[in-house]
């Protein structure tokens, strides 16, 4: 019992307001996940209307795009990492950048240089703090992503992956590092390779019912790709971005939950401390009491 | 409903206008097209212009997209564009004010200001169509 009870009862207070402070950003995760679940919905449609016509201009019409186009020597791939702007999100911007390394690791062994473009200020810090190489970052936007914000990233990507071999910044393939939302409890880092694009008709084949018509295409099935698959691209980054924000929310929701369940944990053997601790004072004040009594009335009978 | 087409027009982030409708006139690169029921498919681009559907009851509908494009199959209309605005939720003055600034000359690249009074324009010419 080094500590005095007052000091015990200035912990407790502080790890109280800990404790409301994990417990309001726990709340509000949980109503912000809500939206961002919302937002993704709304997104779907675009998404999937997108899918439809590019597997329509794919499947009628011979692919041969810059953006499908598979270098032979691919020699550089650039990285896209998606990581969070602000912390108290448990492991979320760490698992991501885990397997952002574990990718770089692959395509190293297959001989690629990698490029590294970052959103979110866990990543650029991370990046800053081990000196490492950014072509490009991006910050502001984690939890609230916006289209403009995923256009204008794709359209650098693009630009990059355009330039011919040789050109300084080129890039041969590109890949993004996100967080999947499976469900509130399950988040799932993930890597996909967005460029050069793998024709769509493979992930899920029409069946005999619902074979794709016959379209016509206007001006041409070359200009009308022409148009749509950077805004294919542009989709799928934007995808990226909203799935990430889910995730990130529903990881500081998690993070913050079992921060106020340790804080409760806390308060609770802390109260016991202190208890104890005001027990054994009045323990020994009686016994102090006591003991002069005592003193007192041998002090009275030894002079009678 | 068996007799009309089904119409959705989504922006990037959102569905902004979904439903049946008798008629889409949406303006093309090649020029403006008109959808009624029965039109062959059909997938093509779009320009900065104003997306006019008529509804079964007669009601018009008009938006304003940026770029994008139409696909047209099986009675189905998709019209697909990064942003898209419907009439009501225009600011005019706020387009107006874009385009002096644009016809003024305050932009970097001739292309970039071409497409600003493009865009301008589009919504301006969507307000005066509805009212």
């Amino acid at each position: 019992m080094a500590v005095s009870l007052r000091e015990y009862r200035a912990r407790i207070r502080s790890v109280e307001s800990t404790k409301k402070i994990t417990r309001a950003m726990e709340l509000i995760a949980a109503s912000r996940i809500i939206k961002a679940q919302q937002r993704a919905q709304a997104a779907a449609p675009y998404a999937r209307e997108l899918t439809r016509a590019v597997s329509a201009v794919a499947t009628f019409s011979n692919v041969d795009h810059p953006l499908t186009k598979e270098e032979d020597n691919p020699t550089r791939a650039a990285v896209l990492v998606v990581t969070s702007d602000r912390g108290l999100a448990g492991a979320y911007s760490s698992s991501v950048l885990k397997e952002a390394e574990r990718l770089a690791e692959r395509l190293r062994a297959e001989g690629k240089a990698v490029d590294w473009y970052i959103t979110g200020r866990k990543g650029v810090a991370y990046f800053k703090f081990r000196n490492r190489d950014v072509v490009n970052s991006w910050t502001g936007f984690s939890d609230q992503p916006d289209y403009e914000v995923a256009a204008e990233i794709g359209k650098t990507l693009i630009d990059s992956f355009l330039l011919s071999p040789g050109e300084p910044g080129d890039v041969d393939e590109v890949h993004v590092v996100y967080t999947r939302f499976k469900s509130m409890l399950v988040q799932e880092p993930t890597a996909v390779r967005l460029l050069p694009l793998e024709v769509v008709e493979g992930e899920e084949a029409p069946g005999d019912a619902e074979l794709l018509p016959l379209y016509e295409f206007e001006p041409s099935a070359e200009a009308v790709l022409d148009g749509l698959l950077p805004q294919y691209v542009q989709s799928r980054i934007f995808f990226a971005f909203l799935q990430a924000a889910a995730s990130e929310l529903a990881a500081r929701q998690k993070a913050m939950k079992s921060a106020t369940d340790n804080a409760e944990e806390l308060i609770k053997k802390f109260t016991r401390i202190a208890n104890q601790a005001r027990q054994a004072g009045i323990t020994q004040e009686i016994s102090e009491i006591v003991g002069g009594v005592n003193a007192l009335a041998d002090a009275n009978s030894a002079s009678d | 409903m068996a007799d009309a087409l089904h119409v959705e027009l989504v922006a990037a982030d959102r569905t902004v206008w979904s439903g049946e409708a008798a008629m889409v006139i949406a303006r093309t690169v090649d020029g403006d097209l008109g959808v009624l029921k029965g039109h062959a498919p059909l997938l093509s681009l779009l320009t900065q212009a104003v997306v006019e559907i008529t509804s079964d009851e007669g009601h018009t509908v008009v938006a304003v997209v940026d770029g994008g494009f139409i696909s047209v199959a099986n009675d189905r209309v998709s019209v697909l564009s990064e942003h898209a605005l419907l009439s009501n939720e225009i600011d005019v003055d706020a387009a107006r004010t874009e385009l002096e600034q644009a016809n003024d000359g305050r932009f970097d690249s001739a292309d970039e200001a071409e497409r600003a009074i493009r865009r301008a324009e589009a919504h301006i010419r969507a307000v005066e169509r509805a009212s």
